[in-house]
């Protein structure tokens, strides 16, 4: 009893230093830390020192509390803590942890105040800041916003810190020599002296001295190590999960194996939002390996002895569909986005400066035009699923999810459990993008195991399902009248319209109430550093139909394209140079600097071959100016898309090649969108099933690509989605510069073929 | 029904036309082959049959007529095959979720076709989706490994010459 009483005590302490890293809001009631949640499951030889490391005898564990979606967020958080801990990032476990509170993500939410990401003023920080008491009191353990290298950097360095100095502490009590004569190293605690060290042979591992942390009191704040002289960050770090994944034993979720478990698989209403009247399965309860065929909410589900069986039998159930709310056909669905631009439907107005209107009536060459983009579904390689048991009043989840607290709410909703009875195994994940952060498949799976209790159920989605049950990245529709003045706009009047991804995901499906303004509608339109002396950019919410959701980079994916396509027409309307243009409106120095590199790398200005074509695009979004050039040629078969320049800037760089990797990854991402991506709906059925109609880049379509990373931002910034948005304006711009022909509507292949 | 999977022989009963994939995984619980879409699209099931790759999803057990090897035959934590040490030299996996996919197709290109040009890599790795857009540096990858492979043949029969002289 003792023993737990110190850890208590002491968990308090060091997280009230880990909490000091994040002290400047100071509210008495923000300062209480949330319950350390390792506590409930350390064993008798465990001492946690904060949420975020373990010291036991058997090695070193690093809790990522972010959930490993391919982004490498295990890697550089877990680099963040061995960077402070002294020891190789090989020598530490990284394990995800339990769903809790205590791993609220703050940065998350810093996005989401009406002030541009440029703007450093003291009320603008401080808004940024107040979103952090929020962001703690909801508890949300997101992944997403490209957040968590962001939110990391400070907490897992304390949290490194904290456990090092603990380590230090305690050998200067078993040593009975002063703490400043000692230092970490390897992980060991060594003495400063060496010969001392030598001839007293004083030198213990960190496991070694577990077993004396739980008396251990720190007493003063650690020093976090300065940045000229980190081992591990800034540098490119070979990642923890890549063995398990070229060797086929990284556990995803959909790898889950227990004993005596079932398969089951669902199959909803297909047009979404329906209910369903009746349904007969007397032949597919016929099928082999069938155990059960039942209704689950406003579908069916079928549990059996292997997945292909369930798939087998789904098929064969006969059903009796009812109709629903959404709009019959997809043409309704683009009007109901045209008729949103009216006052009514405004939703934001964060930049109006000038006089567009006057300006722009009164011009005789006005520019003006429509832009419009698709639904879209994430299409993550691992189709949703999840696994559940429960049993003796406890109920377990294995699933990879981007919202774990969320998904554990829902479940205490559906079980009647108390949280504490609940406990949810965040598992890898075969891509995220957004659509994990959505635990229907595990309200599912729960709802399942209902039935089978004491057995576990993994319930897997097929792709169909996966595609045909998004919730999607809106469509989307912008109008846009210009002045181009000699060197850069003189006027922009910028309207975009969409249904609101807030209200959708946050309002009507996880339970938070969207205050204000939706912010993804105009994110990455209202908030770029461009000067132009009548600047108006109007956000307009689109009544909801379609359930809509975070899909990389969110609003800044329709809101780069229609920007930076405006930027371009405008450009070329004069005949100037884009690229110039750009410069010439932007005094943002990191910003100015992408633009400068992607010249540099593109080698922009050159002489290009007789009918290829190069284009621009920028875009700042979640604090990250990316810049990118695409450069195509026009062949008689069509668009190839030959090299992709990259020019990023994300403050402070943790993990250079991982960085790299996402800039491409995110550019492939928006280049696929912006080819061939699109859902839609007749009946408010997606037309789209699987890739042979919804379809992504591949390799032969991939191009060869150049990237550079800048860190001249003043803030450590995450790099999952902003490479993204610049992708389709970018190659849109080059598809005009090679063809002379404008794409105004995504996708591409509506309007040309690409080899 | 007999298979042999990675020179393991395996009894299974189960239907028929119960795709190879469904049997790997929730049969024998040879998870390394994952499923993706069901309909040969994206690769991410892809296993050696006799050496050629097969989209395991859309192949049914009862048509299996030889030895399957599955990412965990290719190489294991302890002796990677040359795709996978080139795989983890350029990090490429980003999810993972399709790379064994990727990489058995790849070896499987290589086996065949042992010094690949940037055509032959597009050609045999279309099939295999990423969503992740790893594709430079698996292309990078599959360069490596074929050097690789290509100098350790050359140490091979430098050797077999020394010996025979």
């Amino acid at each position: 009893m003792g023993k737990v009483a110190k850890i208590t005590r002491r968990t308090f302490l060091v997280g009230s230093v880990a909490i000091a890293g994040g002290a400047a809001f100071g509210f008495w009631k923000y300062k209480q830390p949330y319950k350390n949640p390792l506590l409930a499951d350390l064993q008798d030889n465990e001492m946690a020192l904060t949420p975020y490391v373990i010291i036991s005898k058997h090695g070193i564990k690093v809790i990522a509390a972010r959930a490993e979606m391919g982004q490498g967020t295990y890697t550089t958080l877990a680099a963040m803590v061995a960077e402070e801990l002294m020891v190789d990032l090989a020598d530490v476990e990284v394990i995800h942890g339990p769903a809790s509170k205590a791993y609220y993500n703050a940065a998350v939410m810093e996005e989401a105040v009406p002030f541009a990401q440029v703007n450093t003023s003291a009320l603008a920080r401080n808004v940024r800041e107040f979103t952090k008491v929020p962001a703690k009191f909801l508890g949300m353990q997101i992944t997403g916003g490209s957040s968590s290298t962001a939110d990391g950097f400070d907490k897992m360095r304390i949290a490194g810190a904290t456990a090092r100095d603990t380590l230090i502490e305690a050998a200067a009590i078993k040593w009975g020599v002063p703490n400043n004569q000692l230092r970490a190293q390897d992980g060991h605690i060594v003495a400063v002296n060496s010969s001392e060290r030598e001839s007293q042979g004083l030198s213990i591992s960190y496991t070694d001295l577990s077993d004396f942390l739980a008396d251990v009191e720190l007493k003063h704040e650690p020093k976090l190590t300065p940045q000229s002289q980190w081992r591990i960050l800034g540098k490119s770090q070979f990642r923890v999960d890549m063995l398990g994944k070229v060797t086929g034993t990284a556990e995803f979720g959909v790898d889950v194996e227990l004993p005596n478990m079932l398969h089951a698989t669902v199959r909803m209403n297909p047009s979404l939002g329906g209910s369903i009247r009746s349904f007969d399965a007397a032949q597919a309860e016929q099928e082999r390996g069938v155990k059960s065929i039942f209704q689950l909410d406003n579908g069916i589900a079928v549990v059996a002895t292997n997945t292909w069986y369930a798939f087998n039998a789904i098929k064969k159930v006969k059903v009796d569909w009812s109709d629903n709310q959404i709009p019959k056909t997809n043409q309704k669905l683009v009007e109901l986005v045209q008729a949103s631009f009216s006052d009514e439907h405004q939703d934001s107005r964060f930049r109006d400066e000038g006089d567009c209107e006057g300006v722009c009536n009164d011009s005789s060459e006005t520019v003006s035009a429509e832009y419009q983009v698709p639904y879209l579904a994430h299409a993550a390689m691992e189709p949703l699923n999840a696994t559940a048991l429960l049993k003796e009043g406890q109920l377990t989840i294995w699933a990879g999810n981007q919202w774990p607290t969320l998904a554990r709410s829902k479940a205490a909703e559906i079980s009647g459990l108390d949280e504490k009875n609940i406990q949810i195994h965040t598992l890898m994940m075969g891509g995220g993008f957004g659509r994990r952060l959505e635990p229907v498949y595990i309200e599912q799976a729960i709802k399942i195991a209902q039935r089978f209790e004491g057995q576990p159920v993994k319930l897997t989605w097929t792709r169909e399902e996966d595609t045909m049950h998004d919730h999607y990245r809106p469509m989307a529709i912008a109008r846009f009248q210009a002045v181009m003045g000699e060197k850069s706009p003189i006027a922009i009047d910028l309207k975009t319209a969409s249904p609101s991804v807030s209200a959708s995901q946050m309002g009507e499906r996880a339970g938070i109430p969207a205050m204000g303004p939706d912010l993804a509608i105009a994110q990455s339109a209202w908030d770029q550093p461009y000067a132009v002396p009548n600047y108006r950019v109007t956000g307009y919410r689109t009544p909801a139909s379609v359930p809509v959701s975070s899909w990389r980079s969110v609003g800044a994916s329709q809101n780069g394209f229609f920007h930076e396509s405006m930027l371009d027409e405008l450009a070329v309307s004069r005949n100037v140079d884009p690229l110039q243009m750009r410069l010439d409106m932007i005094s943002h120095m990191p910003s100015r600097k992408v633009l400068e590199a992607v010249g540099e790398l593109s080698n922009w200005g050159s002489q290009l071959p007789e009918g290829h074509g190069r284009g621009i695009a920028y875009c700042l979004s979640f604090g990250v100016p990316v810049a990118e050039v695409i450069e195509v040629a026009n062949t008689n078969n069509g668009i190839k898309i030959l090299n992709a320049y990259a020019a990023v800037d994300v403050g402070t760089a943790m993990d250079p090649r991982n960085i790299e990797a996402q800039v491409f990854g995110g550019l492939n991402f928006g280049l696929a969108a912006a080819m061939m991506g699109e859902i839609t709906f007749e009946r408010g059925i997606a037309q789209q099933s699987n890739f042979h109609n919804y379809n992504s880049i591949r390799m032969n379509q991939s191009p060869d690509f150049k990237i550079r990373i800048l860190e001249n931002g003043d803030k450590v910034k995450g790099i999952g989605e902003p490479a993204t948005p610049p992708a389709a304006p970018a190659l849109a711009n080059a598809i005009f510069n090679a063809t002379g022909k404008r794409i105004r509507e995504l996708p591409m292949n509506k309007h040309v073929n690409f080899v | 029904m007999k298979l042999v999977i990675n020179n393991n022989e395996h009894e299974v009963d189960v239907a028929p036309d119960m795709p190879l994939l469904w049997v790997l995984r929730d049969e024998l619980n040879i998870k390394g082959p994952k499923f993706g879409c069901g309909i040969a699209m994206c690769g991410a099931c892809t296993v050696h049959l006799n050496g050629h790759p097969i989209r395991s999803c859309s192949f049914p057990v009862s048509a299996v007529n030889g030895n399957i090897t599955t990412i965990e035959g290719l190489g294991s934590e302890s002796s990677l095959h040359a795709v996978q040490k080139a795989w983890l030299e350029h990090q490429v996996a980003q999810c993972g979720y399709c790379q064994s996919g990727q990489i058995m197709s790849a070896a499987a290109l290589l086996e065949k076709n042992p010094s690949p040009s940037d055509q032959d890599i597009d050609t045999a790795m279309s099939g295999n989706l990423c969503r992740c857009g790893t594709y430079p540096r698996i292309k990078a990858a599959i360069k490596s490994a074929a050097t690789s492979i290509h100098e350790s043949e050359l140490e091979i029969t430098q050797h077999d010459s020394v010996e025979e002289v």
